[in-house]
């Protein structure tokens, strides 16, 4: 066992049915590193972590967590992770104080030990001027650090995040992902799933899974300089940004074409393509107001990634 | 016992406890439905008019519609002297219920042979019918016409020991006054325990499920069995306390005779509890949603507590197929116990037999949804 090792998932899979929901996949996430699982909906992220935390038994291939084999030693897997499901999973008729009671009930953290530990992450939640109020009553932000809180009150040695800060305001998404990194500073290993491509930015690496499969892992930057030839930014009219689209997917020299917000990526081999794009354009009546290279974002290298995979 | 189960106990009592409509649920409901079922069914159906086609005419048959007419239960609104009489007295409703003497009644009687007589009644109205149907049993089982009770110049009997048995097979015993609460509270009773403690559980479980906080207990080190204990315990505790609720208002306000023991009732009763907690389990590992575990556990005990248990229904009047069914019925069972605690005083001696079938459900159901509950995490 390689004790750096945190998780080590092998050729996982799982099936419901013949519907092929988590398709052989394999990665590796060290101890210390926050580790992102980016993907469209029903992509297998929630299905893969599921499996990692023994509620579901895979298909086939192997995954170890903490050392531990999850399909034959769940319940050694079971003590050393915490896990914050994509539903919000606390009790909501409980207060804040009484659903860390309960969670440290479950991990056996009664007596003294244990509500030193329940002050602590209290603390680290930012939660102890609100011990007393309902969990129902919450606002959003502070429910997901109070579920965080609940997930590491037994300093699990590997952390399983859900989508946590989906619907969370931006300050709150902040704070959180603090409150992550510190905790992956100080040694625990953190797999999380998000749909926000900003946060991504803050793993140490990364893996997109996409239909099942996993079409890339590692870290941000080299993710994004392998990302072949250059990125091409381009404005439109709103109006016409259809047609546009429809010029640039079918034009030679472009390799591939997306929507981005109000704008077009375009890749292209190199920069030198700029002026034949743009009198493409011209010729059609499209007036571009923009035409130029930019440094691409993950959600860029995501969207080519899966270009290229559908093209396949 | 785990440590684990007693967070898990305490969190149930406080989400019972924070949420009023499980207080009232859990607390109100039992006496509430004890009081409308009560009052609703067990108001005595008193004056039903009788249509009697007595083609006997002896002094017996006589004697015997006395019997009859003698209670406030049933009063002769028609003397018919055909068969389509009766039944147009009946067809018309001048009479509900209908009594058939045969020719050979007195004889049969006086030969000591099984004297068979015939009730026609009027099913429309269900709910007087079936009572009518009790009180005929009741009074058919007063009636058993022993050949002391009969004036020697009538009737000789052949052998002065053995009764002579009128061929009615629904009897009612301790019961003289032929109150019908005394006999319909325990069975309520019954059928209102098994139908509470199977819809609380598939409730508390279902609802973990639909709010999505399983999952955070399955990845947990709790195993499933503390999981189960945990959420057993607390409504043992809320069903003995329905028990006792139950109880004051079927000695003190329907003012059901208590002649046993109150602490074999409490026994009986925590039994009873944990085979029906036991249900409700098994349908909780069977659907995640509240909706559907609150119709699968209503279905699955109030029903056959009702129908199959013998409380509405006399087993022995049902077709074989559904008296089989009836072995299954943990109400039948617990029917038995509480109606003899309750009524006849009596002990372990009588129903240990039934306490024995309790015990084994009860056992065999926690069992068999433990292991499903754990299937259930594939
Ligand atoms: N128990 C199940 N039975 C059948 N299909 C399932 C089950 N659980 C998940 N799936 C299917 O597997 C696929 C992957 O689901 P999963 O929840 O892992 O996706 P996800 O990447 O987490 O998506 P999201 O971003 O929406 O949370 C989906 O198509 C889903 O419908
Ligand atoms: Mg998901």
């Amino acid at each position: 066992m390689n004790s750096e090792l945190a998780i080590e998932v092998t050729d996982i899979t799982k099936r419901f049915g013949r519907f092929v929901a988590v398709d052989r996949v394999s990665f590796q996430v060290r101890r210390g590193e926050v580790f992102g699982f980016l993907g469209p909906n029903g992509s297998g992220k929630s299905t893969t972590i599921r499996m990692l935390c023994g509620i579901l038994l895979p298909t086939a291939g192997t995954g170890r967590v903490a050392g531990f084999d999850v399909a034959r030693q769940p319940e050694r897997v079971r003590e050393n992770i915490g896990y914050m499901s994509q539903k919000f999973s606390l009790y909501e008729e409980l207060t804040v104080q009484e659903n860390l009671d309960f969670f440290a009930g479950i991990y056996g953290l009664a007596g003294p030990g244990g509500a030193a530990r329940r002050e602590e992450v209290m603390a680290l939640g930012g939660l102890a001027s609100y011990r007393n109020v309902l969990a129902r009553d919450l606002p959003g932000g502070l429910r997901q650090r109070l579920a965080l809180a609940s997930a590491i009150l037994h300093r699990p040695s590997v952390l399983f995040l859900d989508e946590p800060t989906a619907g969370v305001d931006p300050i709150s998404r902040r704070q959180f992902w603090d409150l992550i990194r510190a905790m992956a500073a100080a040694g625990t290993a953190v797999l999380v799933t998000t749909h926000y491509m900003d946060e991504a930015e803050h793993c140490h690496a990364l893996a997109f899974i996409y239909q099942g499969r996993l079409i890339a892992t590692g870290p941000p930057a080299r993710l994004k300089a392998g990302l072949q030839g250059s990125l091409v930014e381009v404005e439109v009219e709103p109006g016409q940004l259809l047609p546009a689209l429809t010029v640039l997917q079918t034009h030679p020299l472009a390799r591939e074409a997306a929507m981005f917000g109000a704008a077009l990526h375009v890749t292209v081999d190199s920069s030198e393509a700029i002026p034949t794009l743009q009198a493409s354009l011209t010729a059609r009546g499209i007036a571009a107001r923009r035409v130029e290279t930019i440094v691409p974002s993950l959600e860029d290298v995501f969207v080519s990634l899966v270009t290229r995979e559908v093209g396949a | 016992m785990s440590s684990r189960i007693w967070p898990i106990m305490r969190k149930e009592f406080l989400e019972i406890w924070r949420d009023p409509r499980n207080l009232g649920f859990v607390l109100v409901m039992p006496v509430l439905m004890l009081l409308l079922y009560g009052y609703g069914i067990s108001s005595d159906v008193k004056w039903v008019p009788l249509a009697v086609y007595d083609r006997d005419g002896r002094s017996p048959a006589r004697e015997l519609v006395r019997r009859f007419t003698s209670t406030e239960y049933f009063v002769v609104t028609a003397q018919v002297g055909s068969l389509r009489e009766f039944r147009r007295a009946i067809d018309t409703g001048q009479a509900k219920v209908g009594l058939v003497i045969p020719e050979d009644f007195s004889q049969n009687l006086a030969a000591g042979r099984p004297a068979p007589i015939q009730f026609v009644v009027d099913g429309s109205d269900s709910n007087t019918a079936s009572i009518a149907v009790g009180n005929i049993a009741a009074i058919g089982k007063s009636t058993e016409l022993t050949p002391r009770d009969l004036r020697p110049q009538i009737l000789v009997a052949p052998k002065l020991e053995t009764p002579v048995p009128i061929e009615l097979r629904t009897w009612v015993w301790y019961n003289p006054e032929l109150k019908s609460s005394n006999f319909l509270i325990p069975g309520l009773t019954a059928v209102i325990l098994m139908m509470l403690a199977a819809m609380l559980t598939s409730l508390t479980v279902a609802r973990e499920w639909e709010r999505g906080t399983m999952e955070g207990l399955i990845a947990s080190p709790l195993r499933p069995h503390e999981l189960m204990i945990g959420k057993i315990l607390p409504y043992v505790v809320i069903g003995l306390v329905d028990v006792v609720f139950i109880l004051l208002v079927a000695v003190f306000l329907f003012r059901v005779p208590m002649r046993g023991s109150l602490t074999l009732l409490m026994i009986s009763s925590t039994i009873f509890l944990l085979g029906g907690l036991g249900i409700g389990l098994f349908i909780s590992a069977a659907t995640k949603s509240v909706q559907v575990a609150f119709q699968l556990s209503t279905l699955a005990t109030m029903l056959p507590a009702l129908l199959l248990s013998g409380f509405f229904y006399p087993i022995e009047n049902m077709p074989p197929i559904l008296q089989a069914i009836t072995y299954l019925v943990p109400a039948r069972y617990f029917l038995v116990v509480i109606r003899g605690i309750f009524l006849k005083g009596v002990g372990l001696a009588v129903f240990w037999k039934e306490l024995v079938f309790l015990s084994v459900f009860a056992v065999f159901m926690l069992v068999a949804s433990s292991a499903k509950f754990r299937k259930r995490l594939e």
